[in-house]
């Protein structure tokens, strides 16, 4: 069977645009996910039912279904619950980012928990309040500690945004079904799509293992 | 401990495994005596075919029974009686039929699929056995009145379809009078476009009339109307092109059936008249 890599230069153009998206819904929504993650990990960290409860039910549905499910759900059935009109990127970065926060949540969770007690022990005896505490004490570490699973979030989520493709966002591996199925040549066209992703989930393995490695060194002075 | 409890796994693990070659292992019931038996029939041939059942009359699930069921489905089981061959039907999502036929997982598609030149590059299509055409499937408050009415709007497809390749020669045509595009939004699958307009996230859809058709009977309380055919359209099966014999197999099968009556039956069975 003929390969006929003309194919691939024919549609490479219409595939970077779609690694484009794919890499500004990542950004996105990890941006996003981180921030929902970290205010949901302290408030299932605190002490009041009020707010752990709360926290520990939105983990629960959204690390337990699907994100296919999540997505269908956000844009078909909420618009139909509610009668409004969706929109098909506000719906996919929302997904995404919810999604992506449920996990982001365990992450700092499991970061903030491996910090010693006596380190708020000793922040709380300075005079600091526990808020202060977590913000100047406890944060700055664990941020560190939960970096290298944040990097692979980002990568999970890397490849995870293909399925916002199901509410027609037409991001990279939508895009390689669009042309595989336009040209009949899957081969070259699935091949440049693996290669499209792993262009950018490479060079971003790279940069979290240097930040690790930065990091160590600045809080380490021992270790010089 | 903990090596016993590797241990323990490992075994475990061993264990399971020769359970799943036992079972491939495992004989054949031993077939009975020839005496018991009527002159043994000519085994048919298996003949792999491919659908994607979400695709009503033409192809779909039983949600009952799990069956598929449809025009299409009906017609290339009657083809396989006709062929003298068994028709084991699978099915697949859209995109994936033409590359598992091609990778030789099925052996023939028959799934609502428009005769079209870019597809006969990549497969051969046997005789058109229905005769289909685009419509508009609007919502009814967005005053759509034909393809001119669709510039500068959403509209749902299915992605890879002729509703898609149609909306792409509007676009075209949009372009050389300078109005503004269509803005195609592709699905994965039929139900799913329409859905789209059933939220208000498309003003219309544009599939097969007789899906539309089908929909709307199916959903009388739908707030769609549906549009004249924009084109004229023929529905194929598609073969790999060095099954030539199947190819000839399946075209004979379906003249004589349409010679007997049996495919009128079954039209009128799905399309009424």
């Amino acid at each position: 069977m003929s390969l006929d890599w003309q194919v691939v230069e024919r549609y490479f153009p219409f595939l970077v645009g779609g690694a484009w998206l794919t890499l500004r819904l990542t950004v996105v929504t990890t941006a996003l996910g981180t921030i929902i993650g970290l205010f949901a990990a302290i408030a299932r960290l605190s002490r009041f039912k009020i707010f752990s409860w709360p926290a520990a039910a939105y983990v629960d549905f959204f690390r337990g279904t699907p994100l296919l499910a999540q997505i269908m759900l956000i844009h078909f059935g909420l618009p139909q619950l509610f009668g409004y009109k969706p929109n098909m990127v506000v719906d996919a970065i929302a997904a995404l980012s919810i999604n992506c926060g449920a996990y982001v949540t365990e992450i700092f969770r499991a970061g903030i928990q491996s910090i010693e007690r006596g380190q708020t022990e000793a922040a709380l005896s300075l005079g600091m309040t526990p808020a202060q505490a977590m913000r100047y004490v406890i944060l700055p570490q664990a941020f560190r500690r939960v970096l290298p699973p944040l990097g692979n979030e980002f990568i999970a989520m890397l490849k995870d945004s293909s399925m916002v493709s199901i509410i027609s966002m037409e991001e990279l591996l939508f895009r390689g079904m669009i042309s595989a199925g336009r040209s009949f040549r899957p081969f070259p066209i699935w091949i440049t799509v693996s290669l499209l992703y792993l262009a950018m989930t490479l060079p971003f393995t790279r940069l979290v293992s240097w930040m690790e490695i930065k990091l160590k060194r600045e809080h380490r002075p021992e270790g010089r | 401990m903990r090596k016993a409890v590797a241990l323990l796994l490992a075994v475990g693990l061993l264990l399971a495994l020769a359970g799943c070659a036992q079972k491939a292992e495992q004989p054949a019931p031993a077939p009975a005596p020839a005496a018991q038996q009527p002159p043994p029939e000519p085994e048919r041939p298996v003949v792999k075919v491919g659908t994607e059942a979400a695709y009503p009359p033409f192809e779909w699930v039983d949600e009952k029974t799990g069956e598929l069921k449809g025009f299409d489905m009906d017609l290339i089981r009657a083809i396989a009686e006709e062929a003298g061959f068994k028709a084991d039907i699978r099915n697949m999502a859209w995109d994936g039929l033409i590359p598992a036929l091609l990778a030789k997982e099925i052996d023939i598609i028959i799934s609502g699929m428009t005769i079209t030149d870019e597809r006969a590059l990549a497969v051969t299509f046997s005789d058109p056995y229905f005769k289909s055409g685009q419509v508009i499937m609007s919502h009814k408050d967005a005053g759509i009145k034909g393809p001119d009415d669709l510039a500068g709007k959403n509209v749902s497809v299915q992605v890879n379809t002729t509703g898609q390749y149609a909306m792409e020669k509007l676009n075209e045509k949009f372009k050389g009078e300078g109005k503004k595009l269509v803005n195609i939004k592709k699905f994965k699958s039929t139900p799913d476009a329409i859905n789209e307009v059933k939220v208000g996230g498309a003003v219309a859809c544009v599939i097969d009339l007789p899906v539309a058709a089908e929909h709307m009977k199916a959903n009388p309380g739908d707030p769609f109307v549906i549009g004249e055919p924009i084109n004229v359209e023929y529905l194929g099966m598609a073969m790999r092109k060095e099954d030539t014999e199947l190819h000839a197999k399946v075209n004979r099968a379906l003249a004589a059936l349409k010679a007997s009556g049996k495919y009128d039956e079954l039209y009128a069975q799905y399309f009424g008249k």
